[in-house]
């Protein structure tokens, strides 16, 4: 095993593709020339796999493209959605109910309301009579043909996955792998899950959830992405199809489908990695980052410039992902979200969606309530001649107009423009309330933060949220309608392995630990390496859990035995320093005389991409004139004469004084009164509070 | 006094309870007892000064511990207050329940915040831990007369003086448990705890400055008054009685009655109990500020919007005489305190339902079921394996109630089987929701739970129970049902038997291959279980969560359904 298997050739290419609720932004980068093209069309819920290729024909021939990294919502919109899989469990006798009776937690900690539902009925979970004990030894084996009885049975009541969770499956596999043997002798498709190979750890309802949820997802996201490597193929396309995980690293397709859930937030983690590279070039380390997209705003926070990943991902109540994300907070308010007064006469907007289909109002698709974009568009923040992407020639501001008096107007008494900036108020208090709950509510103060809004949406919004949440700036990136595209391409390719070990430390076996290394490691870069992307290196990364016998938790220790080629041993001192140090640097006092436990060992093989100048999306030229005249824009209750300049041909150091819109094919950028605009070095606009 | 504008207020908010949350995390991530690491059973936080009250808490700290944590800090202040000897670099330990809560097993870390040589405030840490001797392994002393006999007691005393370690306390904590490693790693984990909570405290008041720190607590507090007397306030004045019974006090079987008188006039409110049983033999008894603490529980439950923080209380009046077996002294056993604490709560739930039927929540399963199993290994080891186990909650008029949920006093998770197994010698043969166990109504209650666990172990196990709701079950409201009743029964060599005592078990010996099997109650239901939505009748009959054999209630819904039909 060496580094230069690393580099693949024949990938001088590379597209990003980012399926979004409305719009499925592309950018496709030529490695060689270092020059780039972006490309948005209509993407289709339900259908998002048209959207995909639709866009890609935009670009141009698929034959000699070396590779397409794509971020994909269809797996996060089905957890939410609850539109999964109908999926089967066979777990061991005595234990359906361990994924409905969770960790006996509920919704709220005050309040005792609220019910749960999980994704798998409870007519659809069925026991087998096995058993393995917690030290792995077989208490009862599992028979083949009650394993395959059972799964007949599933199928006769419709499911289409099946997951398997035994009892103490991670200490020993060899029931579960039987039953998978039996399962799939008659199990119609590929889907089957099993938790020892989806999440080889303790803790039953972690790995029950992860387990399930997966196969709640393995139809669902197995055959979107068939269906669009069987049209690639089709098309000509002999390069490499890639998915973005949840981490933010990149995997194969193949794996992508045997492994969805690592899928839930790959399209907003995608946005996440391309936000970071760009604040990190632009010199900014705090950054909140905003995708307002066609049904929800996502918001993530990057502290002195680290994404946050979290272990474990609450996805809704009792739905739990163990597999690391970065940590992204989304509430339903998007540029399709709804506006209705309710009742009590109080304006909401949102969570409702009007999503792409049928759309907003002005889209005349046959809705006919209002929608944030319907409220932009009123107010002439929108430009209705020349709506962003290629779905429509003009947007219909009649329509959205009758939309907004017919619903908000008239039941709250307000004429079209005041109700329009109602509903406009209403979503930036929803919006601030979500960068306040990842900020203020974490301690994290939001005057040392920028805003980096993304989507198509985001930069409508952001000077407002700027000024409502106290934050220091916003930078406006130079597409950002692309970013999670932008993303795709940029974002490390990436292998985890995990394995328990169960070593003491006292008497470490420590040929064995590096055995466990070396294979783990092969196969973690073997993957990484037969991807087929260009990296120009391959990073091998080990952290053990370890803890003091007796603890339930463990501390992540990285081992000092970075992998170059080839593996520098690990032994008992050098761990027992590394766990020292890594325990003092979590928790104030060691535990002398207590020994110390390797539980498991998680092995990263990280394949780094080339590096990507950012500089490649400045302005290549400066000096033309960018205004395009005025128009007639509602900002503070009143019409204002406002200026309205082509974004794109703005030079770098140009300055823009509020009010004033600057449009481009993919975002528009309004700056209020009392806010300037400048344009920095890579062509991001930062906005901020005028000197008085 | 300084004005501080709504967003560093609202940023100091934030910081001051991720601080609490964050020692929290440490200690539950360093814990050696699964009661504290996976359970939760643990809190944090910041009080003032002077009276000790709660000015900040973890979002994650157990409810009850949120309540009676000030009783805590002010048991150190009034100490110090008559004693002196208060220096920097000082951290108390204690765990007596008289003074300042709940039960033995919660050992309490108090330790002063120093700025400029005056105290700014006062961080607490307390966690259950697994054993701290006593007649039984675990604590649960069901059929205790005297706080002796529950395990060993221990006065605010300085655990870290001038900081420096009392290593002969450490040696008398560790020769007073079964488990002495145990209590060591969760004593280093609240040390850690406090250790992180300090220094987050100091970087947050350089940053803000110590007036703008204290006046934003003393906002809050402010706060959490207003918005109380508010929620107050909306009740229509009246006086509301409710009661509920606790099967016995483990010593002699006659029933205990939790009465309440809750009076509302404007923005106040009386939580009169003088109305209930007098102390008894047994561990069921609480001190007062253990009753308070859980009023507050209570009210907290009904009212989430009102904040974390003492101020909350300041509109209510207890009363709680000394004469009932809410408010007793050293040394009645209060080992029990769980199971009375629940049935409080139950009664204010039950009293609030008459003053506000939008508010009418039907009782949740209301017993923790202290479950221990412990022994000897081949080797001579101790081991002892301490759980609490869920049930279901109660309807409501949003819905049903929740299956498999934790009580109203805790958000303690439950350890996963898996850890309890590859820790004791056991192995549980059932962990499921228990069909028929909730009580019907238009939303039915959540389901209770069944759980059965075989011994492993050569030398068999010893089992103790202390539980509850094996005579009254969990009540329903507004024309619900009353929910299954608790149920344990142990194998022996003459097979299956159940204890005299119904809910209360005392040292009884199972071998290796015999199982305990404890079945929990549900959640009372809430409306008449004739205007039942059909889909869910027809839903929980097909999957199983109602089974008409099982439970003559359980006909109701079938009834109901058929009954249309008809």
């Amino acid at each position: 095993m060496s580094g230069e298997v690393a580099v693949a050739s024949g990938s001088a290419s590379i597209v990003g593709v980012d399926v979004g609720g409305t719009f499925t932004d592309l950018f496709f980068y030529d490695e060689t020339t270092g020059t780039f093209r972006t490309a948005k069309v209509a993407s289709h819920r339900g259908d998002e796999a048209s959207g995909f290729l639709s866009g890609l024909s935009a670009l141009g021939t698929l034959s000699s493209l070396g590779a397409i990294v794509h971020g994909t919502t269809v797996g996060t919109n089905a957890l939410l959605e609850r539109k999964g899989a109908r999926v089967g469990l066979i777990t061991t006798k005595g234990f359906r109910d361990v994924l409905e009776m969770r960790r006996r937690d509920r919704p709220h900690t005050w309040g005792l309301w609220g019910e749960y539902v999980p994704v798998i009925e409870r007519s659809m979970r069925l026991e087998v009579n096995e058993r393995v004990l917690a030290d792995g030894s077989l208490r009862i084996a599992v028979d083949f043909d009650e394993a395959k009885a059972a799964a007949r049975q599933l199928v006769e009541q419709g499911a289409e996955a099946v997951a398997i969770v035994f009892i103490n499956a991670f200490a020993n596999p060899e029931n579960e792998r039987k039953a998978a043997d039996a399962v799939r002798s008659i199990w119609p498709n590929e889907h089957v899950a099993i938790s020892s190979e989806i999440l080889p750890e303790i803790r039953e309802f972690e790995r029950s959830s992860t387990t399930a949820l997966n196969a709640y997802l393995q139809p669902v996201v197995g055959a979107y992405l068939g269906k669009i490597d069987a049209e690639l193929s089709k098309r000509g396309f002999k390069g490499d199809f890639h998915i973005v995980q949840s981490n933010g690293g990149v995997m194969a397709t193949s794996t992508a489908r045997r492994l969805p859930v690592r899928t839930a937030l790959s399209g907003p983690a995608a946005g996440v990695i391309a936000a970071g590279a760009i604040a990190r070039a632009a010199g900014r380390l705090n950054v909140i980052t905003g995708d307002l997209g066609g049904t929800s705003f996502d918001v993530s926070l990057i502290a002195d410039g680290q994404t946050a990943l979290s272990a474990q991902t609450t996805i809704d109540f009792g739905l739990v992902i163990r597999t690391p994300m970065i940590e992204i907070t989304t509430i339903g308010a998007g540029g399709g979200s709804i506006a209705s007064v309710d009742k009590g006469g109080l304006l909401q907007v949102g969570p409702e969606s009007a999503g792409s289909l049928p759309g907003p109002a002005c889209y005349g698709g046959g809705n006919m309530r209002p929608t944030l974009t319907d409220a932009n568009v009123v107010l002439g923040r929108i430009n209705a001649e020349r709506p962003i992407g290629d779905k429509l020639a003009r947007l219909d501001a009649e329509a959205a107009t009758r939309a907004i008096l017919a619903h908000v107007g008239r039941p709250l008494g307000l004429d079209a423009p005041r109700a329009a900036e109602a509903i406009v108020k209403v979503a930036n208090a929803r919006m601030a309330g979500a960068i306040r709950l990842v900020s203020i509510e974490r301690g994290h103060d939001p005057s040392r933060f920028t805003f980096m809004p993304f989507g198509g949406g985001g930069a409508l919004h952001a000077g407002a949220l700027m000024r409502e949440v106290g934050l220091e700036s916003v930078l406006v990136p130079r597409f950002p309608g692309i970013t999670s595209a932008l993303g795709c391409v940029i974002a490390d390719l990436r292998h985890d392995h995990v394995l328990t070990v169960n070593l003491a430390l006292d008497g470490l076996d420590a040929v064995l630990l590096n055995r466990h290394l070396a294979e783990t490691a092969r196969e973690a870069r073997a993957v990484v390496a037969n991807a087929g992307v260009a990296v120009s290196r391959i990073d091998t990364i080990f952290d053990l859990d370890m803890h003091y016998v007796g603890q339930t938790h463990t501390v992540q220790v990285r081992v000092p035995a970075e992998l170059d080629g080839e593996v520098r041993q690990a032994d008992e001192a050098a761990m027992r320093t590394a766990f020292e140090a890594t325990y003092l640097s979590e928790f104030s006092r060691l535990l002398p005389g207590v020994p110390v436990r390797i539980v498991t060992l998680r092995t990263a093989a990280i394949g780094r991409r080339p590096h990507f100048d950012l500089q490649a999306l400045a302005p290549s030229s400066g000096g033309e004139d960018a205004r395009r005249g005025t128009r007639r824009v509602w900002f503070d209750a009143d019409w204002r004469e406002t200026a309205i300049f082509s974004r794109l041909e703005l030079a770098v150091g140009a300055r823009v004084q509020g009010p004033a819109i600057l449009e481009q094919p993919d975002a528009t950028t309004i700056v209020d009164a009392g806010l300037v605009a400048e344009v920095d070095r890579f062509g991001n606009v930062v906005i901020s509070r005028s000197a008085m | 006094m300084t004005v501080i504008d709504p967003v560093t207020l609202a940023v100091l908010k934030g910081r001051l309870e991720q601080i609490a949350d964050e020692m929290d995390a440490t200690l539950y991530r360093s814990a050696f007892n699964p009661i504290i690491a996976e359970a939760r059973d643990a809190c944090h936080g910041l009080y003032h000064a002077e009276t000790g009250a709660t000015l900040v808490q973890g979002s994650k700290g157990l409810p009850i511990f949120v309540g009676a944590m000030s009783f805590a800090v002010k048991a150190v202040i009034d100490k110090v207050a008559t004693e002196g000897g208060l220096d920097e670099g000082d951290t108390f330990l204690f765990n007596d329940p008289y003074d300042g809560g709940t039960h033995l097993n919660d050992f309490r870390l108090v330790r002063p915040i120093w700025r400029r040589g005056k105290i700014f405030a006062w961080l607490a840490s307390v966690g259950h831990w697994l054993d701290i001797g006593g007649n039984v392994p675990g604590g649960f002393n069901a059929s205790a007369t005297e706080s002796f006999q529950e395990g060993v007691r221990i006065p605010p005393v300085k655990l870290i003086s001038k900081g420096s370690m009392n290593q002969d306390l450490l040696a008398i904590l560790a020769a007073n448990s079964r488990v002495p490693q145990s209590n060591y790693g969760d004593l280093n984990g609240q040390i850690n705890a406090l250790d992180l909570g300090e220094k987050r405290v100091h970087t947050l008041i350089d940053d803000y400055g110590d007036e703008t720190v204290t006046t934003a607590l003393d906002t809050f507090s402010e706060r959490a008054e207003a918005l109380m007397r508010e929620n107050i306030k909306a009740l229509p004045d009246g006086t509301y009685s409710f009661e509920d019974f606790l099967d016995n006090d483990g010593v002699s079987d006659s029933k205990l009655t939790i009465a309440l008188d809750l009076t509302v006039r404007g923005d106040t409110m009386t939580l009169d109990f003088s109305r209930s049983s007098a102390p008894c033999t047994g561990p069921l008894n609480i001190a007062r500020s253990t009753a308070v603490a859980c009023c507050y529980v209570a009210l907290k439950h009904i009212f989430p919007d009102v904040p974390a923080n003492s101020g909350c209380l300041v509109p209510i009046d207890f009363i709680i005489p000394a004469t009932t077996l809410l408010g007793v002294l050293a040394p009645k056993p209060v080992g029990g305190y769980t199971e009375t604490i629940l049935r409080m709560i139950g009664v204010v739930f039950g009293a609030i339902a008459k003053a506000e039927p939008k508010l009418a929540t039907a009782a949740f399963f209301g017993t923790i079921n202290a479950l221990s199993l412990a022994g000897h290994r081949a080797d001579g080891t101790r081991w002892v394996m301490s759980m609490f186990f869920g049930g279901g909650l109660g309807g409501n008029p949003k819905g049903d109630g929740l299956n498999h949920g934790n009580n109203a006093i805790s958000t303690a998770t439950m350890p996963p089987l898996e850890i309890l197994e590859a820790a004791y010698p056991v192995m549980f043969t059932q962990w499921a929701l228990r069909p028929g166990s909730a009580g019907p109504g238009r939303h039915r209650g959540g389901l209770g739970a069944i759980y059965e666990i075989e011994a492993l172990d050569e030398n068999g196990a010893e089992v103790f129970l202390l539980g509850e709701r094996g005579r009254f079950p969990p009540f329903g409201v507004a024309g619900g049902s009353a929910a299954a009743l608790n149920r344990f029964i142990w194998e022996t060599d003459e097979g299956e038997t159940t204890a005299p005592l119904v809910s209360k078990v005392t040292g009884v010996r199972i071998r290796k291959g015999q199982k305990v099997r404890l079945e929990t109650p549900g959640g009372g239901g809430w409306g008449d279980p004739a205007a039942r939505d059909e889909a869910r009748i027809d839903r929980d009959i097909r999957e199983g969560y109602v089974e008409s054999k099982e439970r003559p209630a359980e006909d109701d819904a079938v009834r109901a359904k058929k009954g249309r039909a008809a």
